[in-house]
Order: structure tokens, then sequence, then C-alpha cells
């Protein structure tokens, strides 16, 4: 079967310093997986190649056996692939539903229209409400961004880009600043989601993503050092040393 | 709150809207001494408007939109007095085509640039068509300006007054539909878009926006209604001076669209108003100084009302609706 999305010997220097070698990644429908490592191992600048908000130095995108790599962000968004943001980015000064409604009405091919008011364009709505409901968003579709305590923020991010009906999921940290008593709800807004995604998550909260993910591939200075289910990851000595054990010791 | 847009606003005028048109009305009747002023306040009026599309909703920082008015003014002028081409709406017309055309070529220039460097290059295409203007004396007049402009009576009926009762009118009800232009435009899906690349245009991308294109569009119908606004001052004039292009009227658009509020819609009405009427008043008492009061308007506004005289008037309303 041919993966939603793969990666063939992708690289990304930034003059001497290297950021990512050869990575060969594989990512199949409906999958959930986690891209793991210590800081500075690359993890972002994988996921920005892979939505073409970097290009890679070489190698390959392929989406669907397509390829990809010279593709714009509009482009791979158009053809499935959909991305959250560590730092929260959204539309601080716009209403909640207008955050998600903004990636839908560019789905349905109505966003540049100029002439009709936006409100009547009731299936953009719609959508955008729905989304909301299905995060518990619902009763704070009215209010601004800026003014939702930050866990939910963290929640519209995950709905922005699921208004984008992607193929393929990319989670950069979705729990990135959230109390650890809150991050439950995220974890519980991952869940809920439509099973046929496959879902890439980056994450630091090693709880989540061992309750979370199927398959997880540890990144370390720019290359795979290893990939496996959580189980093979956990008893992984190589793992422990570079990444769990520096945690335990940190 | 900012004038709401978006999927949520409900897009029907309020009565509160109808204000300044009511206001406009009255000052023709109550007030006919200051028509040619007003007139003058109303193009204005129209080229902020044409700005806040670009910087207060799309987020454009512009110091070269005197450009595009210029560039209405003289194509109006020179058409009229060079080419017998006299017919008011046929002037405004080919201004607002002549004025597009420049957007366009010069907005999928600057439009892939972004902060100082865009700023910078509007500056640099506002100065480039000042000086093109100066020295193209044969065609524009150059440093004399451009006089012997003859416009036809507007359908053939209304003809231009001395006491500017005409221009009034026919300023107010082109601004009017530059108004229900530009209100259309931020309403709709298309201004949504316009707003959200302005709160954040790295999301814009993520989700799939050609932000290039939309704004490159916006940029377009701005420089028309500029081009309009600058055709309105010369038909009212009857004269072009090489004052409509270069840095400064670009630089002063700014600070009235600011000392108004931009990103609201009213702030375009609020701030010519009060900058040419404080201008008119204050250069009577103090022919020297009169700067010096504007500057002082502005850094009080700019220090104490971020969001400009509208800014003011919302934060008083809030504190009302609020019960203490």
């Amino acid at each position: 079967m041919t993966p939603v999305l793969e990666t063939r010997g992708l690289c990304k220097s930034f003059g001497a310093l290297t950021v990512a070698d050869d990575i060969h990644f594989r990512l199949d429908a409906g999958a959930r997986h986690a891209l793991i490592g210590p800081n500075g191992a690359g993890k972002t600048t994988f996921v920005n190649m892979l939505t073409g908000r970097l290009a890679p130095s070489s190698g390959q995108v392929l989406l669907g056996g397509e390829d990809i790599t010279r593709l714009g962000q509009a482009a791979r968004v158009k053809r499935g692939i959909g991305r959250t943001f560590q730092i929260n980015t959204l539309f601080r000064n716009m209403s909640v539903l207008d955050n998600v409604a903004l990636g839908v009405a560019e789905r349905h091919g109505t966003a540049g229209r100029f002439w009709r008011p936006a409100r009547v364009y009731e299936r953009v709505r719609k959508e955008a409400h729905d989304l909301l409901v299905m995060l518990g968003l619902e009763d704070d579709a009215g209010g601004r961004v800026g003014d939702l305590p930050y866990g939910k923020q963290r929640l519209v991010e995950i709905a922005i880009a699921l208004g984008l009906q992607p193929r393929v999921l990319l989670l950069d940290e979705p729990a990135a600043g959230v109390p650890s008593l809150e991050s439950g709800r995220i974890l519980q807004a991952l869940n809920r989601l439509p099973a046929d995604i496959a879902i890439l998550i980056i994450e630091h909260d090693m709880d989540l993503v061992f309750r979370f993910a199927w398959r997880i591939t540890v990144l370390v200075e720019g290359e795979v050092l290893v990939e496996g289910t959580p189980e093979e990851i956990a008893s992984d000595r190589r793992v422990q040393q570079v990444y769990l054990g520096e945690q335990r010791n940190g | 709150m900012m004038q709401a847009v978006g999927y949520g606003a409900d897009p029907r005028i309020r009565w509160t809207e109808w204000l300044p048109w009511l206001a406009a009305v009255a000052v023709f009747f109550l007030l006919p001494e200051y028509l040619s002023l007003g007139a003058r306040i109303l193009v204005f009026i129209l080229f902020a408007l044409s700005l806040d599309l670009v910087l207060g909703y799309a987020g454009v920082i512009t110091l070269g939109h005197s450009a595009f008015f210029g560039l209405g003014a003289y194509v109006a002028g020179i058409l009229a007095a060079k080419f017998g081409i006299t017919d008011p709406l046929l002037l405004l017309a080919a201004a607002a085509l002549a004025a597009g055309v420049l957007g366009i070529a010069t907005g999928a220039v600057i439009l892939r640039t972004h902060g100082l460097t865009q700023l910078m290059l509007t500056l640099a295409i506002a100065a480039v068509c000042l000086e093109i203007a100066n020295k193209a004396t044969p065609i524009t007049g150059g440093a004399d300006g451009l006089s012997g402009i003859k416009i036809d009576p507007i359908f053939g009926a209304f003809r231009f007054d001395m006491f500017g009762r005409t221009a009034y009118v026919y300023c107010l009800i082109t601004l009017f539909c530059g108004w229900w232009l530009v209100r259309r435009i931020i309403y709709s899906p298309f201004g949504a878009t316009l707003t959200g690349i302005r709160e954040n245009e790295v999301r814009m991308h993520a989700i799939g926006v050609p932000v290039y294109r939309r704004l490159v569009i916006a940029y377009t119908v701005s420089a028309m209604i500029a081009g309009v606004a600058g055709a309105l001052l010369t038909q009212t004039n009857q004269f072009v001076g090489l004052n409509v292009l270069g840095f400064e009227p670009s630089g002063e658009l700014l600070v009235m669209l600011v000392l108004g509020g931009a990103g609201r819609l009213y702030g375009a009405f609020v701030g010519p108003l009060v900058y040419m009427i404080a201008q008119d008043q204050l250069a009577k008492q103090f022919p020297e100084y009169w700067y010096l009061g504007i500057g002082l308007i502005l850094v009080l506004v700019v220090m104490f009302a971020r969001g400009g005289i509208l800014g003011i008037t919302d934060g008083l309303i809030a504190r009302f609706r609020r019960p203490a």
C-alpha cells in the first residue's frame, strides 16, 4: 500500500548547519504517529518542509504517491495537508468562528468572493460551527480569540486545521504551554478526530505521546535514530540515552 | 471593537452609519459658504477610504498612495486640457483605469516584499511619479501646474458653479458610491480574507490562501478609488499642481487615517474632516505655525488613543454599556 505521506532522503542545511539529514519517513492512512526528539532535533523544520513553508536542500516529499516537493503551501493545503503551530498562530482580533471559517471558505472556493456579505455563506458558517461543537468551543464562537484562555486557543489551532479537511494532519506540539492538568482535554480532543485522517504529532509531553501514538519516530540532530511501536521505543537503550534519560536527569 | 467584519457580522447598515450622510446634506443647506472646503474634504475622505482598505484592513503599510491619487488627477486634467475630453464621468472612469493599471503593476512588485522594504518601495514609486510630473512640462505643466481644464456639465445639465454647489453634490455622490463599494468589500468573504492577512499572514498561507493574489486585487481596487478621488479634485479645482504627488500628500493622508482610526471604515471620514478643518482654522489664526497644531493633535491621539478618534468613542460606549 502506498503511504499517504512519504519523504525520501529529505535534507536541509542552513550553511554548515544540517537540520535534516537524509530523512526517510512514511505515514500510512489513518496513522497515529508521533515524532519525538530533544530540543533542536529538527522536528519543526521537518514539518515545515512537509507543508512547503521551507524548501528542502535535497530529497522528495510525496503525498499519495505524487511528488509535491516543488509545490507551494496553498497547493499542498488543497491536496490535503493541514497543520497546527507550536506557538499559537491565530487571528487574535477575529472571532473564534471566523478563525475557523476563513479556512473552510478557502476550501469551498468562496473566500475570494467580494460582493455578497460573508454572513450569507451558510454552509461555511455551519461547517465552522460544527467543528467548534466537536471541540467543545461552541459557547465561545462569537468571542475574540485573543480573549480565550490559552488551552482553548490551542483547541482553536486544531479546529482551524480540521476545517481544511486534511488527509494528513501535522500537529506541532498541540499541548505546548498547556498546564499538565489541562493537557488531558487536548488528548480528549485528539482522540475524537476522524479516524481516516493520518496524524503526525510532535510533542514533548511523553505521557500524551505514549497514550496517543501507535508508532513513534525519534529524531536526533536531524537524523532518524529509530522508529517503532511505543513499547519498542520505550525499551530502546539508545532512545533512553539521548532522550528519555536526558529528561529523567534534567 | 473595530468595524466588525467576517462570517458572524451583521451586514445591514445601522442607523448611526447614516449620520455622516445626513450631516453632509445638512452642510449643503446650512453652510453654503463652506462648500468648496467641503468638497475638498469629501475628496480626501474618498482618498482615505481607499487607503483604509489596504492599510486598515489588509495591513499593507504604504507611503505611496499619492501615486494613484496624483495619476488620477493628472489623467483627468491632461485628457481635459490637451485632448478635449471633458465629460466628467468619462474622466473619472479614465482616471480609475489608469490608476488601476499602475496599481496592479506596482502592487505586483511591492506586495512580494514586507515591512521596511515594502514601505521604502511605495515611497520610491511615489517619488518617481512626482519627478515624472515635474519633468514632463509640455504635458503636465511641471511646477507651474496644469490649467485650462474645462469640464462639461454633469449629464449635460449640472454646471460647475462658482459657489461650489455642483462640485459638492458631485463629490458627495461619488463618495457615497465609493463608500458603498468599500463597505460591501469589507463585509464579504474577500474582506474577511484581508482582515485575516492583516492579523496573521503565516496562518493564511497555512490554510491555503493565495495571499499575494488577494493583496494585489485589494491594492488595485484601492488604487482605482484613489485615482477617482484625484480626478474629482482636478474637476472641482479645474487645476492640477505637483502637490498631489510625492511624499507629502501620502504622509498627510496617513496622518488623517491614523487620526480618525484605521481599519474601522469611518475613521476615514472623521480623520480628514478633523484634519482639514483644523488646518483651515489654524491657518487663519496662525498662518506660520499651523503645522504645530496638527502635530500636537497627532501626538495626543497617538499617545492616548491608539485607535484614533473613533477609538475614543468606542471606549466610551464600552464604559457606558458595562454597568459600573
